[in-house]
């Protein structure tokens, strides 16, 4: 027989209001200097690391959670700054960029059988685009119905959109568009709507101290007609460095929602206006009306990143302040902080790949409680 | 009334340390954290090696292996819900709603009962938020689902109060079960306790025993046995009307409260206590905080001595009075009683918007406005996003179903019932699933097709091929591709085969190539894969008049990769020295030759 008898003890609610998180596992990058990025594929079950050792590494998830180092190679001549993965439709593939004015694709080779049995596989460079004349900031792959493109953004101010036309061969790829933005850029983002109803889209933003070029957002709308990429607005409200930016995955709403890590977190709303205009077919890219949806300056300083979740339902920051802060949305659209993680400083007692202690996790949840529970009056 | 606002709970990752940012990536189900140092351009910073990454996931995750039932069952009766149909008349309908509650009420009550019986302290905190939402689903019950009118209404939330103050009934097997029940010191208490709950027949049983120790005292004993006997109750069941209960009522607390002004119980503290109870004294009644524990319990025990014929609208005031008078002036209301509050006022909108804020998790906010939805009751509060906010709701669970390795098949229902973002959600997710096996993969595929979803279907599907490819299983990647109808994957493919055969001199995968059946025609090369493999089993079979028919078929349908043309003249020539081609056959084949030859030669 279930006791229900037990009233609810005093404050028990207020435990359930924060979402408590735990670290269930540290893993032991065993990268020689920073580590710059972290990108997991499509399915969750790899990752790849970037750092300033130049080099990559590709880990693997076996089913039992645990995460093995399949590959780790020299990438680059300089710090490598990001590493992305290609949908799964094109194999294993990734790019990544670097500080050595260069972006790379990678391909992953199908092993020897006894590397497959210690778990090892190898990586082989398809192409080294140089283009760019400085450092390259931002390499990601474009939403794939759009086939296996490749973006770069770099600190000469320029965006390269690249193709492969055969996906089976990607030692060949072709640079398609240029464009330059006259800032120096740090990231780009695209948006990964496939609807028809929206062409081809991308933000980039720029950390350009130059303060005569006033906004450091730009949107970028594919043409079918002039085949060329046109600027489509300016967010002019956006004057300080921007430092990431990111599109969140459209689920059947009409308009876009843009994050931006600039000196705080902002997300915009991008609405698509219709156009009155004569023509039958417009021949410049659609007119956005922008509103700004939510705006936290947290992070007391500059913010560095800006992700969301696959659902977008949840907005991630990182920011000066050294924590990592979840943002998410009511249905009545408010946004609110409903998580924070920060670096403590303490050193990590258990070693690497063995999940953290249940004792730590009771021990965190002890600490939440307790920060909740005080101000708590005593007793009924 | 005021939102809920919380400070968000501080994790902390170990060494990162100060001065250092902390980078993070999304996965499925858990943030990847990490030490990092983010720069202005034309900065520079070194940094040490070996810094780790630190995987992060909710706490759900612990309690997820025993939360998994609650998930299922709960899944099994969403879906029935879901089938319940438009046009039964609404008494039915309202008998099965209520039917329906009570189901997903047993499922809370099974996994609290499988929770307290695993002793983690970590659980304790999940045991009780369960017990809060039980409580609160059964209020809603009560009030909105079943309705009960005045009346009805207070024998409703007396059976509330009993199921969720059991602790009387071990206080009292204690007492019983002493050698002396009548001088144990609970005695009084729970006999307090069961007039608190309106259970008068186990109070009077325990009162006999004190009765029977006190003779002298007989007749007060014996005058508060009839008081208690004779308190109406309000039978729905009966023919008295709601109006004749309440003037007997009346009648019954007029005596109680003549028995207080004689004194007859004025030299029996305890009695004169309980008779102060009957006639609701509230001071008396506050004065057993301890007993009540509870300020809704005061409210229905208030409620019963004072005013039995509550109507549902005249709650709220009484719900109100009573948290101010029980509660310490200087306390804060908690979320559970905001909550509570809200349902006695009626305000179905804010005990969701409460309880969606106060619970993290999200299954109890979205399973409870599904079922008032049902019940019309959201839209008869003309909310503009009333059924959007259901919508909200399902999707918020089913999404945090979806990461999960066996669950997510479970939010596949919950989407197939949300007309509006669930397909486009149900689309955005599946593609996630991790494609471990092939048997998952078609698992998915299944899904997919099912419901149209085209490019799902197709992108699975390629996904697959590709990486069959990768591994040199053609069989497996023509398979793929033909599922994924993808006709220049297929042509890849196929040209591979043809460059298998020219390397070793035989077709691998005989068995897929022979039958295709129709699916060879997805694109001319693989049909000609399937026509020349087709061509050298009518060869090894010494069928020659239809072999050289067949290629010639071939020649002539200019299908042949260019590549392939000199293997395909060479072909011939065995044939033309054959006796059994046809002489026209013959003349074809040197036509078709002598044209090639030309073609090749060009």
């Amino acid at each position: 027989m279930c006791r229900t008898d037990r009233v609810p003890t005093a404050g028990i609610l207020w435990l359930a209001l924060v979402v408590i998180m735990f670290v269930a596992r540290s893993i032991a990058a065993d990268h020689k200097d920073l580590i710059h990025d972290v990108s997991y594929d499509f399915h969750g079950r790899r990752m790849a690391t970037c750092s300033s050792d130049q080099s990559v590494k590709v880990w693997d998830r076996s089913e039992n959670g645990e995460w093995h180092c399949t590959a780790s190679w020299k990438t680059h001549s300089g710090s490598v700054w990001r590493v992305t993965w290609a949908h799964p439709e094109f194999g294993q593939v990734l790019a990544s960029c670097s500080f050595d004015r260069t972006a790379a694709v990678w391909e992953e080779i199908v092993g020897e059988s006894n590397d497959k049995q210690r778990g090892l596989s190898h990586w082989i460079k398809r192409t080294t685009l140089v283009d760019s004349r400085t450092s390259v900031t931002d390499v990601k792959f474009a939403p794939k119905h759009m086939g296996l493109m490749l973006t770069t953004c770099s600190a000469d101010g320029v965006v390269r959109i690249y193709e492969a036309p055969d996906v089976m061969n990607l030692s060949q790829w072709s640079l398609q568009h240029e464009i330059s933005c006259k800032l120096s850029c740090s990231c780009i983002s695209w948006n990964p709507s496939s609807s028809r109803a929206h062409p081809p889209m991308f933000a980039v933003g720029s950390d350009d101290s130059n303060v005569t070029y006033g906004g450091k957002v730009q949107i970028y709308e594919y043409n079918e007609n002039t085949r060329k990429y046109a600027k489509a607005e300016t967010l002019m409200t956006v004057t300080d460095a921007v430092h990431d930016i990111a599109f969140a995955p459209n689920l059947g709403r009409s308009f876009h929602v843009l994050a931006i890590a600039t000196k705080d977190v902002r997300i915009f709303k991008l609405v698509p206006m219709r156009s009155d205009r004569k023509e039958s077919t417009s021949t410049g890219p659609t007119k956005l009306e922008v509103q700004i949806v939510a705006q936290f300056d947290n992070h007391n300083s500059q913010v560095w990143r800006v992700s969301w979740n696959i659902t977008s339902t949840l907005l991630a920051s990182s920011g000066d302040d050294g924590c990592v802060r979840l943002w998410k949305a009511n249905y009545m659209d408010n946004w609110k902080c409903t998580g924070i993680l920060k670096g403590d400083g303490s050193p990590l007692t258990s070693s690497s790949g063995q999940p953290t202690a249940m004792s730590t996790i009771v021990g965190s949840s002890v600490q939440t409680s307790q920060n909740a529970l005080n101000g708590m009056s005593a007793g009924r | 009334m005021e939102e809920l606002d919380v400070e968000p709970a501080i994790t902390n990752i170990p060494a990162a340390s100060d001065g250092k940012h902390l980078g993070f990536a999304w996965g499925p189900g858990d943030i990847l954290a990490y030490e990092t140092l983010y720069m202005a351009p034309g900065m520079c910073a070194k940094g040490s090696g070996c810094s780790f990454i630190h995987e992060v996931r909710k706490d759900e995750d612990i309690y997820s292996p025993i939360l998994r039932k609650l998930f299922n069952e709960s899944h099994h009766i969403f879906v029935g819900l879901q089938t319940i149909r438009e046009d039964l008349p609404s008494k039915n309908k309202k008998t099965q709603f209520v039917s329906i509650s009570k189901n997903y009420r047993s499922v809370i009550r099974a996994c609290m009962e499988e929770l307290q019986q695993v002793a983690a302290s970590v659980l304790v905190l999940q045991v009780s938020i369960l017990l809060a939402i039980e409580l609160i689903w059964n209020l809603c019950e009560v009030l909105f689902i079943d309705a009960a009118p005045a009346g009805p209404l207070l024998l409703h939330l007396l059976d509330w109060v009993r199921l969720h103050k059991g602790d009387v009934d071990e206080k009292a097997r204690e007492v019983l079960q002493s050698e002396s029940p009548a001088e144990h010191h609970d005695y009084w208490d729970v006999v307090v306790s069961y007039v608190l709950q309106g259970r008068f027949e186990e109070a009077r049983q325990m009162l006999v025993k004190q009765a029977t120790l006190q003779p002298a005292a007989r007749n007060m004993y014996k005058l508060m046995d009839t008081l208690l006997s004779k308190m109406p109750f309000y039978n729905p069941g009966g023919t008295q009307t709601l109006t004749e209960f309440d003037v007997k009522w009346r009648h019954w607390h007029e005596e109680v409260d003549r028995c207080l002004q004689d004194n007859s119980f004025a030299s029996n503290q305890h009695l004169e206590i309980i008779c102060k109870i009957l006639v609701g004294d509230e001071d008396t009644l506050l004065e057993h905080k301890e007993l009540l524990s509870t300020w809704y319990h005061f409210l229905v025990t208030r409620l019963l001595f004072c005013h039995p014929t509550v109507k549902p609208t005249e709650l709220h005031y009484y719900a109100q009075s009573c948290m101010t008078m029980f509660l310490d002036l200087r306390s804060v209301p908690e979320p559970l009683d905001s909550i509570l509050l809200a349902a006695f006022e009626f305000d179905i909108h804010q005990v969701i918007k409460d309880c969606s804020i106060a619970l993290n998790n999200w299954w109890f906010v979205a399973h409870l406005t599904d079922l008032l939805d049902h019940c019309k009751l959201l839209q008869s509060h003309n909310l503009h996003f009333g059924s959007n906010l259901r919508e909200f709701l399902l999707l918020e669970y089913a999404s945090g179903l979806f990461t999960h390795h066996s669950l997510w098949q479970l939010a596949v229902d919950y989407f197939d019932n949300c007309p509006e973002f669930g397909h486009v959600y149900l689309e955005l997710q599946i593609e996630r699933v991790p494609l471990d096996t092939e048997r998952k993969a078609l698992k998915v595929l299944r899904i997919c097709e099912q419901r149209q979803m085209s490019e799902q279907v197709r992108s699975i599907c390629k996904i697959m091929a590709m990486r069959a490819l990768r591994n040199n299983r053609l069989g497996s990647a023509l398979s793929w591709s033909i599922r994924a109808k993808d006709a220049a994957f297929a042509t890849l493919i196929s040209e591979r085969f043809l460059q298998d055969y020219c390397a070793r001199g035989t077709f691998s995968d005989l068995d897929l190539i022979d039958n295709l059946g129709p699916a060879m025609l997805l694109s001319d090369r693989l049909t000609f894969l399937v026509k020349y493999r087709e061509f050298h089993k009518l060869y090894e079979e010494n069928r020659f008049s239809e072999a050289a028919k067949l290629l010639l078929s071939l020649i002539t349908a200019k299908i042949a990769p260019r590549s392939f043309w000199m293997t395909l003249l060479t072909d011939a020539l065995p044939l033309l020295e054959q006796k059994e081609v046809s002489h026209s056959a013959h003349c074809a084949l040197h036509c078709g030759f002598g044209h090639d030859l030309c073609f090749i030669l060009q």
